[in-house]
């Protein structure tokens, strides 16, 4: 019954932060003549380990800076870990940024396709779910404007729309609750609903424990990319109220 | 979305299998390329004719009285033509390659995507809109042949003037890759490569013969190591003179353009897991 889905094995993730970010070849040959050229080394990650169930939701919570964005940038396969391994089963839908392989030049129509490719997915597919991706964007009357013309709501609907079209086996939310007016909103709540209770996995990231207990069953908190406590989400979230008014 | 590309070595197999994944991303990427290139523009597609049409004429005024007249030259204006037609491809398709993944940063940083993908098409897009450009030396041969006495011989070997193309596009996929990683890690590689491109334009016999220019043998050899001066030569054997090219050309270009290749993608695969920190 318990089927391991996310496992993810003594990751550790390194970055090298410069004194100052050096991105032409013109500073590195100054600096490397001067003998300027210092990494200072960050670990944003430290030999984290768990493992995610199937139909489990975990919410990942810590302050900012506490390794979570770059967690699920790891898990989602975007960053390659330092150390460590991550395995994960099946397709992932990773709705960390909504809209990211927009192209602004294209209409909305065109843009369905192109972030459906971006997402790894046939044009055939993305046609058998077009009309439901329109249908749920609320977008009908713009579908063949350029998408520079469109407002940054309906932008985050088109991207909603899409990411949600396809029925992956483990999601990834990063504090994506929030797109558009307050009506989109409550749509787009009951979908992710929907398809929460469909049993698929869910990583859920928020500061706001509310919404985490109530999506969530277990949960982790991290702390300069260290998970700190591990558990049951109710016990974790008491925990956490108590760590943040200390 | 992602399947799992955490692994630490994936397998050649893993790779295969997520290229068929991605090909539609790859063929859409083209597909934009090509589209947003002509959809502002009154003249559309037929700037691609016009472009190489026009510089062709004013290079034939400015050099053609001094270049022209070589004794083995049969029509400088297609000479011309062929010339420009391989150097702009190469030229645009290395430069678009080079700042592919640089320009699609937001996409790289968020979404799980192969990111050879982005230089890959850069290539092949630029590489479409050079075959819908090669109509234009037709039509320039129909009309020199038709309607001058400067004709020019067509003969079976113009069917070969694919394995030049063939060539350099293997050439351009290389430079492109590798220049794509370098530019990930210094954004000034641009500037120094738009200058290294002008004096490759000038090391290129687009405008003249190398052979009649009566240079020491040194400067010739140096002209010559330019895997573009074999590429375009070949080119004109078959399209422009009708004959065999010299073999020399052939192994050489291929011989670079595979080397090119293997260390444009051997750089790629070694630093892609980097460029996220650099983006």
């Amino acid at each position: 019954m318990a089927e391991p889905v996310i496992q993810v094995e003594n990751v550790s993730m390194m970055f090298n932060l410069n004194n100052e970010k050096i991105d032409n070849l013109k500073e590195y040959m100054i600096k490397m003549a001067t003998g300027k050229l210092r990494y200072n080394e960050f670990w944003a990650l430290k030999d984290i380990n768990f493992t995610v169930e199937k139909g489990d939701r975990l919410g990942v919570m810590g302050l900012n800076g506490a390794g979570k964005s770059t967690l699920l940038k790891v898990i989602a396969g975007v960053m390659k870990p330092t150390q460590g391994k991550v395995n994960v089963k099946g397709v992932i839908a990773p709705m960390i940024e909504l809209g990211a392989g927009f192209d602004p030049n294209y209409t909305g129509a065109e843009n369905i396709f192109l972030y459906g490719a971006t997402m790894g997915y046939s044009r055939k597919f993305i046609q058998s779910k077009y009309d439901e991706i329109v249908e749920f964007s609320e977008l009908e009357e713009f579908i063949d404007v350029p998408l520079k013309n469109y407002s940054s709501g309906m932008k985050a609907r088109l991207g909603f729309a899409i990411a949600t079209a396809v029925s992956p086996e483990v999601l990834i939310l990063d504090e994506v609750l929030s797109v558009g007016d307050a009506k989109f909103r409550k749509k787009s709540e009951a979908k992710l609903r929907g398809m929460i209770d469909t049993g698929i996995t869910v990583l859920f990231v928020s500061h706001n424990t509310s919404q985490v207990r109530k999506i969530c069953n277990k949960a982790i908190i991290l702390q300069k990319g260290q998970i700190i406590e591990s558990g049951d989400v109710d016990e974790v979230c008491d925990k956490y109220t108590e760590m943040i008014n200390k | 979305m992602t399947e799992v590309k955490n692994e630490k070595s994936p397998t050649k197999k893993q790779y295969f299998k997520n290229f068929l994944k991605y090909r539609f991303l790859l063929w859409e990427l083209i597909k934009k390329n090509i589209k947003l290139q002509y959809r502002n523009s009154i003249l559309g597609v037929f700037w691609t004719f016009l472009q190489p049409l026009l510089t062709m004429i004013v290079l034939t005024l400015v050099f053609g009285g001094i270049f022209g007249r070589g004794k083995g030259m049969v029509n400088y204006p297609i000479y011309l033509l062929c010339g420009r037609l391989i150097f702009d491809f190469y030229s645009q398709a290395t430069k678009k390659a080079m700042r592919s993944v640089v320009s699609n940063a937001s996409i790289v940083k968020k979404v799980y995507v192969p990111k050879y993908i982005y230089p890959l098409s850069s290539v092949v897009s630029t590489f479409i809109t050079f075959s819908i450009s090669l109509t234009v030396l037709i039509f320039v041969m129909g009309y020199f042949n038709i309607f001058t006495p400067q004709k020019v011989e067509i003969t079976p070997y113009i069917l070969l003037a694919i394995v030049p193309i063939l060539i350099l596009l293997l050439l351009c996929i290389g430079i492109g890759m590798l220049l794509a990683t370098l530019e990930v890690f210094f954004r000034d590689i641009e500037y120094l490569y738009d200058v290294f491109c002008m004096l490759l334009f000038y090391m290129t016999p687009v405008f003249f013969v190398v052979e009649d220019m009566r240079l020491s043998r040194k400067m010739e050899m140096v002209l010559m190591a330019n895997p573009l001066y074999s590429i375009v030569s070949m080119f004109r054997s078959c399209v422009l003179y009708g004959q065999m090219w010299n073999w020399n050309w052939f192994y050489y270009s291929l011989g670079v353009s595979i080397f090119f290749l293997i260390i444009g993608v051997f750089a790629f695969y070694k630093k892609q897991d980097k460029f996220i920190l650099h983006l």
